[in-house]
């Protein structure tokens, strides 16, 4: 019984690490399927973290405060659309000064903010279910955020797949000049994409300074941002693979806390280090099998109408 | 003293005043002293202390003093440009307050003879080169007592940022604090590796209690572990700063930085003209390491803290006392001796009834 | 798109005149508006940012020695984007030059000395980042994986690597146990240019380094391999390039000089291993390398003007005592500035669309 406790709990960790990465991958994931690789998702992450921090210790309310996120990210995924989409410049590029300008800004807005505290969001806790062993506080025991995410990647996984906007999202980042010829707006479309992201971005952001460390300090992301970005590649480009990714880094990075609490004396530079080489792994391990990366064809790359 | 600094400030200002012309002379008396950190100060933890210190600076001595800070300061090539910027703007007292600022601050003190520095945690000095430090472990001593008399499971959880000496010394001081009340207390460490990532401090916290801990130290920065304690329904200590807010029912007290007094004393004596290089290693009896209120505990744990308190500022109990024993067993520190400063401060290894490797070794 | 060929063809004096002028104009006017906001003189500001770090001999110096990582990796990456290989690791490879060039002076360390130990370390260094950097390509070329992600990841696995060394078998026996190396001796010191300053042997290296990666891109067929490979793989599979060899080569070259920007830090202003080697110059290269549109000259004006900003961003925290976040807007608005500006200036000669699928793939010159 005991042993099924700790399983239990630590099954529960692992799916709250690997909330705020799904989310924010799943909106780069969006980004990237139009073609628009924006390496901005550290700075949309961390200015919705703080402007939901700031507008739910406003407030008093939670959600106001990861809609505020949400807008947050999407009013800086604005600034690199205008760069990356509007004026065709670098994606790489753009995309990392975007990420600098949202650090520094989020450091400015939370400034006020050190040191204060939120009251947490409470966990769903339905009583019986909660209670099943194993599965109960895994799938019944978490915040909203982690049921949220899973919503976000049924959405994203039957829009992109199933719906004909999601055709046009991905012939646009496949071949953006096929997809011009046939008459779609796709600077229009990348933009709605890259706003997609942002708002997703902006809402992992809330999702740390709300639920999972309720309280604002700069830099607080401490490069999840980069995390996402790298399980988008990770997961193909695929919804479904990105949840398998998230799961599987968040698992790493839990399991070897836990190795190290039971003191096997193995370096903890190399346990830190682990959910890294897992996710290198697991990739070569996935494109050897696949054959290529399936990446859109048209990622990275700006789009200027002919006239 | 208050009487006579604020008199002298008056008597300034009013001089300043009458004559008018007198500002700029009074401008260029004005001591300038400068910080750098090597984190954001909005980190709530230990830039943030230092910061608090500064502030105290300036409140203790108004227009005397004109202060600086750079924050975000990165300990590699970075950290010489911006002590020798700051010693090219003027400042005549700088504070370098992280490890790695140790070579950064020598090579810059080297060329500028005529400014003062003070470099925080480092072993190095020089005529112009003071250092600085603060007896944290002994705080860690108390918190181990508690720990061991609040424990029901006699697991106690604790999240270290980095294998240095003050963690390793801080990991055996609660120890042997623990061991003083309970033997057989048993302690799980996980190194996070970071001084400030806080969710993965709360990862960290929540695999412990998992694990079968019921109290939660940490030597990392920020409040998630307690945040995460809190939640978690377990007891916790804060660190750098008063946690209470984030943990009402679970912070059991807190080791508190408060850099205050020691800042103000060396801004003085540079004031004064008498500031000497020295090697500064204060701690709870000077008020540079202090303890939040004991809460959350029993009557009787309470009163043993305090007790233990009082003894370590009286100088009646050190934490490193012998006998001290070595994991294997081998005798480190004799009946009746204390351990040396130096050891302390070179600590690589741990006290018997640690049931781990350290990182490294 | 066909980046390229039009690149060439905007090569207008008044457009690489107006590009800068743009963007600093840009950056002038949202800056003011947002010194202003802050309640800042703006024009106390901008002095303290651009104009005082290059009035000053001793700023000077440290731009020079500040921007000369940025130009090595730079560099270095010019030759993976032109290849269109997306290697944004090259924090890890400068990691692993600085720990394998290490080698060298802490094995050396209180010995005799001698003329070889220098070169034998910047050696080291750039086969350390070169190795570092060939695990992608190798990746790349064998699996099919990609290499964004690989070369990302491997930079934390080096990171904590150096962490692992310094802490444990390579640290200071005299240090008290604190994570850092023993001092390197001056046989293993890169020499300084002035007695007073900073500036040090590096920076001649990294001007030779220039001058061969022009010249090699610019004038050679290994160049030209590169270009094709990067914006029509098809061509150059049909011209009988390997495209694994452009891989392995590009990488190759790319992580040996990240490397050798690492050991040179370590050996130079550093002078010893720690913990924390590098503000992030792997990742602020990135930028360098694109905002030099991907030219070697260019690069070492991009280096430049990036150090500027970081100079520029110190020096406005000591005298204005403003935040270091008001200082990393002003950057990221800057930097956003530049690249808007670049664009607009270009476009007005540019309309071409290449109807190949093959050239659409990721580009960096823009």
């Amino acid at each position: 019984m005991h042993d099924l406790t700790i399983l239990s709990a630590v099954l529960a960790s692992v799916v709250a690490a690997a909330t705020p990465l799904l989310i924010a991958a799943l909106g780069e994931l969006v980004a990237e399927r139009a073609g628009t690789l924006n390496l901005g998702v550290e700075g949309m992450m961390i200015i919705g973290a703080a402007v939901g921090y700031a507008t739910a210790y406003g407030s008093g309310s939670l959600v106001l405060g990861a809609l505020a996120g949400i807008l947050a990210g999407t009013a800086l995924s604005l600034v690199f659309a205008g760069l990356a989409v509007w004026l065709a410049a670098n994606q790489v590029a753009s995309g990392l000064a975007t990420t600098i300008l949202g650090l520094g800004l989020a450091g400015l807005i939370g400034a006020p903010f050190v040191g204060t505290k939120l009251t947490a969001v409470p966990q769903l806790n339905i009583p019986g279910l909660t209670d099943l062993p194993v599965i109960g506080e895994v799938l019944f025991g978490q915040d909203a955020f982690a049921y949220l995410s899973i919503l976000l990647l049924i959405l994203v996984w039957i829009g992109l797949g199933r719906t004909r906007l999601g055709l046009v999202v991905r012939a646009v980042g496949e071949s953006h000049s096929a997809a011009h010829a046939l008459g779609h707006p796709v600077r229009r479309i990348r933009t709605l994409a890259v706003m997609f992201g942002g708002a997703c971005a902006g809402l992992a952001g809330a999702q740390l300074s709300l639920a999972y460390t309720p309280f604002w300090a700069s830099d607080m992301t401490a490069g999840r941002g980069w995390i996402a970005l790298a399980l988008v590649v990770f997961s193909a480009w695929r919804p479904l693979w990105l949840l398998a990714g998230a799961y599987l880094f968040g698992a790493v990075s839990i399991l070897q806390l836990h190795v190290q609490g039971f003191g096997l004396g193995i370096p903890s530079q190399l346990l830190s280090a682990l959910p890294y080489l897992a996710t290198i792994s697991a990739l070569v391990v996935i494109s050897a099998l696949k054959k290529g990366h399936g990446a859109p064809a048209s990622l990275g790359v700006p789009f200027v109408p002919d006239r | 003293m208050r009487k006579i600094l604020s008199m002298a400030v008056g008597l300034s200002v009013g001089l300043a005043a009458g004559l008018g012309l007198m500002g700029g002379a009074q401008a260029a008396e004005k001591l300038k002293a400068a910080w750098v950190y090597v984190g954001p100060v909005g980190d709530f933890g230990y830039s943030y202390q230092h910061d608090q210190g500064r502030k105290a600076v300036e409140k203790a001595f108004g227009d005397k003093v004109e202060t600086t800070f750079v924050e975000n300061v990165q300990e590699g090539p970075d950290a010489e440009r911006v002590i020798e910027q700051l010693a090219r703007a003027g400042n005549k007292l700088i504070f370098t307050t992280s490890f790695g600022f140790m070579e950064p601050t020598l090579k810059v003190a080297k060329r500028n003879p005529s400014v003062l520095f003070e470099h925080a945690t480092g072993y190095k000095r020089a005529k112009n080169v003071a250092t600085y430090n603060a007896k944290f472990h002994e705080g860690r001593y108390i918190i181990g007592q508690i720990a061991a008399k609040m424990s029901k499971s006699g697991t106690v959880g604790y999240i270290a940022s980095f294998p240095i000496p003050e963690v390793i010394a801080g990991i055996n001081s609660f120890m042997l604090g623990a061991q003083s009340v309970n033997p057989n207390m048993k302690v799980k460490i996980v190194w996070v590796n970071s001084w400030f990532d806080p969710a993965k401090e709360a990862d960290a916290a929540k695999a412990l209690i998992d694990q079968g801990a019921d109290i939660i130290a940490q030597h990392t920065d920020s409040p998630a572990a307690m945040q995460a304690a809190e939640q978690r329904g377990v007891k916790a200590f804060g660190q750098s700063s008063d946690m209470i807010n984030f943990g009402p029912h679970a912070q059991l007290t807190a080791i508190v930085d408060d850099w205050a007094p020691y800042y103000i004393d060396r801004v003085k004596l540079t004031l004064d003209g008498k500031w000497t290089s020295t090697d500064t290693w204060d701690g709870l009896k000077e008020g540079v390491v202090h303890m939040a209120p004991y809460t959350n505990m029993p009557d009787d744990v309470k009163t043993m803290a305090e007790t233990t308190e009082a003894a370590i500022k009286s100088g009646a109990l050190h934490p490193f006392k012998g006998p001290i024993y070595k994991q294997d067993g081998t005798l480190m520190v004799k009946e009746g001796e204390v351990m040396s400063d130096k050891d302390i401060l070179s600590l690589n290894w741990y006290v018997k009834g640690i049931d781990d490797k350290v990182p490294g070794q | 798109m066909r980046f390229k060929l039009e690149r060439r063809e905007t090569v207008s004096g008044l457009g690489l005149v107006a590009a800068p002028v743009i963007a600093v104009l840009a950056t002038l006017l949202i800056g003011t508006a947002m010194f202003l906001v802050l309640g800042l003189d703006p024009l106390a500001a901008f002095r303290i940012y651009f104009i005082d770090p290059l009035t000053d001999p001793y700023t000077l110096q440290e731009l020079v020695v500040k921007a000369c990582p940025l130009l090595l990796i730079g560099l270095g990456l010019v030759f993976c984007y032109r290849a269109n290989r997306w290697n944004i690791g090259a924090e890890g490879q400068y990691v692993a030059g600085a720990v394998l060039g290490s080698i060298v002076a802490i094995a050396t360390n209180g010995g005799e000395g001698g003329w070889w130990i220098l070169p034998a370390m910047l050696a080291m260094g750039a086969i350390g980042g070169a190795l570092w950097g060939l695990v992608p390509a190798f990746l790349r070329v064998r699996f099919g994986a990609s290499e964004i992600l690989t070369s990302l990841m491997l930079v934390y696995v080096a990171q904590l690597g150096l962490d692992y060394l310094v802490r444990g078998p390579w640290r200071d026996p005299a240090g008290f146990n604190f994570p850092k190396s023993v001092s390197f001796d001056p046989a293993a010191t890169v020499p300084l240019l002035m007695e007073d300053g900073r500036m040090h042997a590096g920076i001649l290296i990294a001007i030779v380094v220039v001058i061969v990666a022009a010249f090699v891109l610019g004038r050679t067929l290994v160049g030209f391999s590169i270009e094709l490979g990067g914006s029509a793989p098809r061509a150059a599979a049909f011209a009988g390039f390997d495209e694994r060899r452009v891989t392995y080569g590009v990488f190759a070259v790319s992580g040996a000089l990240a490397g050798l920007a690492g050991i040179i830090e370590v050996a130079g202003p550093i002078g010893n291993l720690q913990p924390s080697i590098s503000p992030g110059y792997g990742f602020t290269a990135i930028i360098a390398a694109v905002l030099g549109r991907l030219n070697p000259f260019g690069v070492v004006l991009s280096s430049l003007v990036l150090a500027l900003t970081y100079i520029g961003g110190e020096a406005a925290q000591i005298s204005l005592k403003m935040p270091f976040d008001v200082t990393r807007v002003f950057q990221g608005t800057m930097l956003i500035a530049i690249l808007a500006a670049d664009v607009l200036v270009r476009y007005r000669v540019r309309r071409v669309e290449a109807p190949a699928r093959d050239a659409a793939k990721v580009t960096a010159h823009a």
